[in-house]
């Protein structure tokens, strides 16, 4: 795929058209759905696409046009899901063999918004195993696609919602964030990708990996996109106990407020070892245009981000093993049967999770035993501590920071499997925002030596999305080459 | 904060702290926290994953140089409050989706193998 057939499509320009009657939500879900059927065999995007229940949401968002009555803001537009996000009685996998065809009894509370919003939800997305991974390669039902290379892999863990709006199979899509799963994908597949402040977006619905740092989050072809689809899901949910009650920052009104006079850090540790030279010059271009556009851009030392990546890879995996308990084989996703409760429950985990998975939960029980939990997973909570003071302390003299997204552009497929540690790196940039609990943007900006797209991160304090999205509404605006 | 960190990380690799947690991962350690975890490993698989925890854990010992002492763990990011809601019934999910997702059922119940002694 050399072009992208649906770029130029946005959410915005298909949510006005439907809702003034100009266009069907039935035909603009038509056209979705031959580009799937006819590109999705090389990519695979999805793991499941919901024909059936789409057709009679664009039905039920066209008779409300009729009718007069207006569906929303996001009505008539497609939307796919990251397959960790709960559809009711629609196969919800997590791209595991041990939830293969379980069916949930309930919608996520950000599939009900999405609803309410008038969007036409199309499918679910292919990622890596349980959200563990950098590249959708743990994937049980096989790896994604880089839909500008399809040598080369998409990012992960949401690596499927990521090359769906990359190849125009959707305008937007919904991923979730860990340690990087929506920035890093959107990186590799040049398009926009926001991580927000941790409880800004309810993750009722959302099948945990690690409660205290998933979040839910947008991918789009464009800022003003992203926008829209965030500020249609955030708010408080009384079923998600850490959302936050606060209501949700107003990002329209604020896209075009540009950064005349903002104070923009680029983070230092950052921008040297680990990180290709051509990501770090497209990041130097990026200071420079905001420089250009008004703000006033330094370098800023965040020194202990460079523990991020120890702490996450025992804090993660801590509260992974907690979390995929649940998976015994007994209320729901399947069962290998065994004579005893614990035999089945052995064969059933054996069978069912992948090897990705299988290490992530014994490092993380590893950590929390006695004997190694204090060396572990209890120094590792205070790491978090200490990167949150030092982006506290970077905050009392920056608006917002700026970084690369991922150390480096796509890679070939196989090229990090055997290593998880090499994999591992791929997240160094966007780890320590999860721990901190703060909101990051990634924008495209132009592209690597290989000609693959490069990403660059605009990282805010909690709740700082206003001016986040402010100042990467203007590196889109001066993007080399404008958007990919 | 800052002060706290050693000069650079290459050199925070310490030897002698924490006790248990200078050793690398055993074969038995991970057989251990296998079996905890509910997962069979064969020979190969034990002799692969003891490995490459190893190779993770090693890395996250340039945490063992920092000084942390007197400094708060965080668990989560936003601070932890009791969270109150009205004692109003809601609607609850529906028992016959909910069953029918399970492996195995009888008499409305999730049904499992024997839990105690032989079957």
């Amino acid at each position: 795929m050399t072009s992208n057939p649906g770029a130029h499509l946005t959410a915005i320009d298909i949510a006005a058209s439907v809702r003034s009657g100009e266009r069907t939500a039935g035909d603009v879900l038509e056209e979705h759905l031959e580009r799937i059927a006819s590109s999705d065999a090389e990519i695979h995007a999805f793991n499941h696409v919901m024909v059936d229940e789409a057709r009679h949401c664009a039905q039920a968002v066209d008779t409300a046009v009729k009718a007069g009555e207006d569906p929303g803001p996001l009505a008539g537009v497609p939307v796919a899901l990251k397959d960790n996000m709960c559809t009711r009685a629609v196969p919800t996998t997590c791209s595991s063999r041990i939830l293969q065809g379980w069916k949930p009894p309930y919608d996520a509370t950000v599939v009900q918004r999405l609803g309410m919003a008038g969007a036409v939800v199309i499918g679910k997305t292919n990622m890596d195993e349980f959200a563990m991974g950098s590249s959708t390669e743990n994937s049980a039902f096989g790896p994604t696609r880089n839909p500008w290379d399809t040598s080369c892999v998409p990012g992960g863990s949401s690596g499927g919602s990521a090359a769906a709006v990359a190849a125009g199979f959707v305008p937007i899509s919904l991923g979730s964030d860990t340690g990087g799963s929506i920035r890093q994908p959107a990186a590799l597949c040049g398009v926009v990708g926001v991580k927000p402040t941790y409880g800004a977006v309810s993750r009722f619905g959302l099948i945990a990996f690690a409660s205290s740092l998933d979040q839910i989050g947008p991918f789009a072809n464009t800022v003003a996109d992203a926008a829209l689809v965030l500020e249609a899901i955030a708010g408080h949910d009384p079923a998600d106990s850490t959302s936050i009650r606060e209501p949700f920052a107003e990002l329209f009104p604020h896209l075009d407020d540009g950064v005349s006079g903002t104070r923009i850090g680029l983070i230092t540790e950052m921008m040297g070892e680990g990180i290709d030279a051509d990501v770090a010059a497209r990041t130097r271009e990026a200071a420079d245009a905001l420089e250009a556009a008004g703000a006033t851009v330094q370098e800023v030392s965040i020194p202990a981000v460079n523990y991020g990546l120890s702490a996450y890879y025992l804090v993660a995996p801590a509260e992974a093993s907690s979390n995929l308990a649940r998976y015994d084989g007994v209320r729901y996703g399947n069962r290998v049967e065994g004579n005893t409760t614990d035999e089945m429950m052995f064969a059933t985990r054996t069978e069912g999770f992948g090897d990705e998975v299988k290490r992530r939960i014994m490092l993380g029980a590893y950590a929390l035993s006695a004997g190694y939990y204090d060396a572990f997973y209890g120094k590792a909570l205070k790491v978090r501590t200490l990167i949150r003071a030092d982006f506290q302390v970077a905050y009392e003299k920056f608006d917002v920071l700026l970084s690369p997204t991922s150390p480096s552009t796509a890679f070939p497929l196989g090229d990090k499997t055997a290593d998880p540690m090499a994999m591992y790196l791929n997240d160094v940039c966007t780890i320590p925002t999860n721990l901190a609990g703060h909101p990051a943007i990634s924008v495209p900006f132009g592209t690597g030596d290989d000609g693959l797209s490069i990403g660059v991160q605009v990282l805010a304090p909690p709740q700082g999305e206003q001016q986040m999205f402010t100042a990467a509404a203007v590196l889109e605006s001066a993007a080399p080459g404008g958007a990919r | 904060m800052s002060d706290r960190l050693p000069k650079s990380p290459d050199n925070a690799k310490s030897p002698n702290n924490d006790g248990g947690a200078n050793q690398r991962i055993s074969a038995d350690d991970v057989a251990k926290v296998a079996n905890l975890s509910r997962l069979t490993l064969d020979a190969d698989e034990l002799d692969l994953f003891t490995h490459q925890l190893a190779d993770i854990l090693d890395h996250a010992r340039d945490i063992e140089a920092l000084d942390l002492e007197g400094v708060e763990p965080m668990a989560r990011p936003l601070p932890l409050v009791n969270v109150f809601r009205a004692d109003e019934p809601g609607e609850p999910l529906d028992r016959a989706e909910v069953l029918a997702a399970a492996p195995s059922v009888e008499n409305n119940q999730f049904r499992v193998p024997p839990s105690l002694g032989e079957r």
